[in-house]
This record gives structure tokens, C-alpha cells and sequence, in this order.
């Protein structure tokens, strides 16, 4: 993924599909400036009622966690079930709850 | 030492069903084979406007040609999805459009075919997106995280264009007997090339068995072929229009139908640039790539001047 691509820095596109729904990645787009990637994403992913809001976010802006320390990462909380509700034990007949 | 655990970790995840996706280690036949597939999918839904977009300006009714603009609307964001995908693969935009051009990457030698009359955008429509979603539906399950996406999101939209081509070929096929005549010559034109679309037979095929093995492709070129023929003879015969393959024959006891042998010396005469079309799409597209340099400039000058100003300020 070159920058110095002639066809404008690369902007990934999350949309959000309806008001109260999280926006949701949908793919990425070419723009030389955040007007274009905002209406490429609006062609491109927009062309059948998918969204109500669209973010777009410069590629180089983005940091992300690299699959070498997933597991430095990821897991640790997998010995941690008491952050389960299923981990506690109720009383009998206790309702609601 | 340490990349045989790594090819047994990755083939273990493809094994899972697990995706890979674009910061995973991968064996680098995985990657080339990607871009190659991956590119050669974008390409062709960019040229395959060509032989759709000669037919705007010449579209009987404006109902047609408003339905003809959106699939061509979608067939370029189509390929846009699937250059975003085989670029998570490290591969510029640039560099595979530069492959393209040079003739390195190929295109689906379908668009090679001139459509020279109103039905032959039906029989696009009907028999070449037609084998574009059958292939297209078994790649949803590829092991390529971004492809698959890009997969699940053209086939949500494809399925309109098949069936405006269907609609197409059955107003001609049940209109006048010109228009008759000129859908079954459509039919006669297109039916062979689009099985062609699936690529040489399995045995003959350098890339299914790594494909295969890698979950990149589902199911063979020879069973995707098959779905194709066995769902569309059925759809010809509705409209009354013959199958031009004199071997065709329903097999009762099998439930199936038998099919010809496809003439592959056309196959590979096309795919080695020898198709009616070949030397015009490049052409165009060269040309449509260079006349747009102006407005690449003048977008990347805007944008430098914007940042500039925000500098001073």
C-alpha cells in the first residue's frame, strides 16, 4: 500500500447502517483530500441505502495491534471468568437477576 | 526451520476455516497467487464496461438505459472493491494497473467479444454476469479475509444485473421474429465464450491444485462450469431460444444435463491476444488512464495547496 501511489493516499471507510448502529468497516477508497475520500466512499459504498453516516480515515492514521502479539494482547483475560456473569452462583429460587 | 511452522500454522488455520487476513504470515506463492487472481478480477470488471458502455448511447427506452448506467456504475465500483483487496497484498494501485497495460495481468477474455447488437447486452447480462455469480458466490468462501468481503458485498448487488439481462433476452426472444432471430444470434455468440469464463478444464489448469490446497478457490473450474450449464439451459428453453450445442441432451435417469466438448483452441487464441476486441480495450484503456493524468495532477496540486495554507494558518 503505497503512498506514493499517483492515485491519491488510501482512506478506509466505516459506515454506519442506520441511527444507533456502531459504524461498521466497509472497505477503503483513493483521495487526494478528505472531500474526495468522503464522496468516493459515498459512490462507492453508499449506491443502494447502506448508510447513514460514513467515516473516512487516512490508512496512516490507523494503529493496529500486529498478529505476533496477539497472544501478549489477547490472551490474558482468558483466565479471568470471574468477568462472566455466569461466573457467580445464585441463590435458589432467586429471580430476576 | 522456523517457516515450516509457520506454513504448518498456516495451513492448519486454512484447514480451520479460519480467514487469513492482510498482517498474517503468509507463504509467498499465497500472496502472488492472490494478486494475480485478485487483479485479473478487478481488471475485468473495468473492461468489461467497454462493451456494455457502447450500448448507452444506442439503449431503447430510457428505462433501459438508466438500468444500463447503474450496472455499469456498479460493474467500476466492482472492480474498485477488488483493487482495495489486492492491495492489502502490498501491491500499489499503480504497479497493477502498470501490469495490466504492459499485458503482464490479464482480464476475463469475454470482454474480448464485441456486442454488436441490443440482445448481445442481454446475453451479457444473462450468460456472462450469469457465470460471474456462480463463480463469484463459491468465492464468498475464499480464504482471503479482504476478498471474501469484497466477494459477499458484489454478489449482494449482482444479482440485479443477471436478471436485467434475462429481461432483455426474453423481450427480444418473445417479440417480433427479427427480434427473435437477433436473440438467438446473441445466444449463438455468447453461450460458448461464457463457459469459457471458467478457465481450462482441471487437469489442464496450472493453479487449481495450489488454489485448492489454499481455499482461494471453493470448487474447481470444471464443477462451477457445471452449476453454470445446469441452471441455464432451463432459463433458454422458457424463452424458447436453442442452446447452440448440438451434443445437449437432458440425461432423465441422472437428472442433468449432458453437455459438448468447448472448441479450446478459441480459448487460448483469445487469451494470447488474438479475440476480435483485444487490441481496442487495451487501447481505450490506456487512453481513458493517460487523458486522465490532468485531473490526478490537479487533485494531488489542490491537496498540497490546502495543506500548505493550513500551515500558514
Amino acid at each position: 500500500m503505497s503512498n506514493t501511489d499517483h492515485q491519491g493516499d488510501v482512506w478506509e471507510v466505516f459506515i454506519q447502517s442506520k441511527p444507533g448502529l456502531p459504524h461498521k468497516h466497509a472497505g477503503s477508497v483513493h483521495a487526494t483530500d478528505k472531500e474526495m475520500a468522503l464522496q468516493n466512499a459515498r459512490d462507492m459504498y453508499t449506491r443502494r441505502q447502506e448508510g447513514t453516516c460514513i467515516w473516512v480515515v487516512p490508512l496512516q492514521a490507523i494503529v493496529s495491534s500486529m498478529p505476533e502479539d496477539s497472544e501478549s494482547f489477547f490472551e490474558p483475560s482468558d483466565d479471568k471468568i470471574y468477568r462472566h456473569p455466569t461466573h457467580y452462583i445464585m441463590p435458589e429460587g432467586a429471580k430476576n437477576i | 526451520m522456523e517457516d515450516i511452522k509457520k506454513l504448518e500454522e498456516f495451513q492448519a488455520k486454512i484447514d480451520a476455516d479460519l480467514k487469513i487476513e492482510p498482517k498474517d504470515w503468509m507463504p509467498e506463492e499465497y500472496r502472488t497467487h492472490l494478486q494475480r487472481q485478485i487483479s485479473q478480477h478487478a481488471h475485468s470488471e473495468v473492461i468489461g464496461m467497454q462493451p456494455e458502455g457502447n450500448w448507452i448511447s444506442r439503449a431503447p427506452s430510457l428505462r433501459s438505459k438508466v438500468v444500463l448506467l447503474a450496472k455499469i456504475q456498479d460493474e467500476a465500483g466492482h472492480g474498485q472493491y477488488l483493487y482495495s483487496a489486492a492491495e492489502t497484498l502490498g501491491k500499489s494501485r499503480d504497479e497493477y494497473l502498470e501490469e495490466l497495460h504492459s499485458g503482464k495481468a490479464k482480464y476475463s477474455s469475454i470482454f474480448n467479444y464485441p456486442t454488436l447488437t441490443w440482445a448481445d447486452i442481454g446475453a451479457v447480462g444473462w450468460l456472462v454476469d450469469g457465470a460471474a455469480i456462480v463463480n463469484q458466490v463459491s468465492l464468498q468462501r475464499t480464504s482471503y479475509g479482504p476478498y471474501s468481503r469484497a466477494m459477499v458485498r458484489i454478489c449482494k448487488e449482482e444479482s440485479f444485473h443477471q436478471r436485467q439481462g434475462y429481461e432483455i433476452m426474453a423481450t427480444c426472444a418473445l417479440g417480433t421474429p427479427e427480434q427473435k432471430k437477433m436473440a438467438q444470434d446473441a445466444l449463438n455468440r455468447f453461450w460458448w465464450p461464457s463457459l469459457m469464463m471458467f478457465g481450462p478444464h482441471d487437469s489442464e489448469s496450472a493453479h487449481t491444485a495450489n488454489a485448492m490446497k489454499w481455499r482461494i478457490k471453493r470448487e474447481t473450474n470444471d464443477e462451477l462450469r457445471d452449476k453454470f450449464i445446469q441452471k441455464t439451459v432451463q432459463q433458454a428453453e422458457v424463452i424458447g431460444l436453442t442452446v447452440p450445442d448440438p451434443d445437449l441432451k437432458w440425461n432423465e435417469a441422472d437428472g442433468r444435463y449432458e453437455y459438448g466438448e468447448i472448441n479450446w483452441d478459441e480459448f487460448w487464441n483469445v487469451v494470447k491476444g488474438n479475440g476480435p476486441c483485444n487490441k481496442q480495450r487495451m487501447r481505450h484503456h490506456i487512453k481513458a488512464h493517460e487523458d486522465g493524468t490532468w485531473v490526478r495532477e490537479a487533485a494531488i496540486a489542490y491537496a498540497e495547496k490546502q495543506k500548505s495554507k493550513q500551515l500558514v494558518a
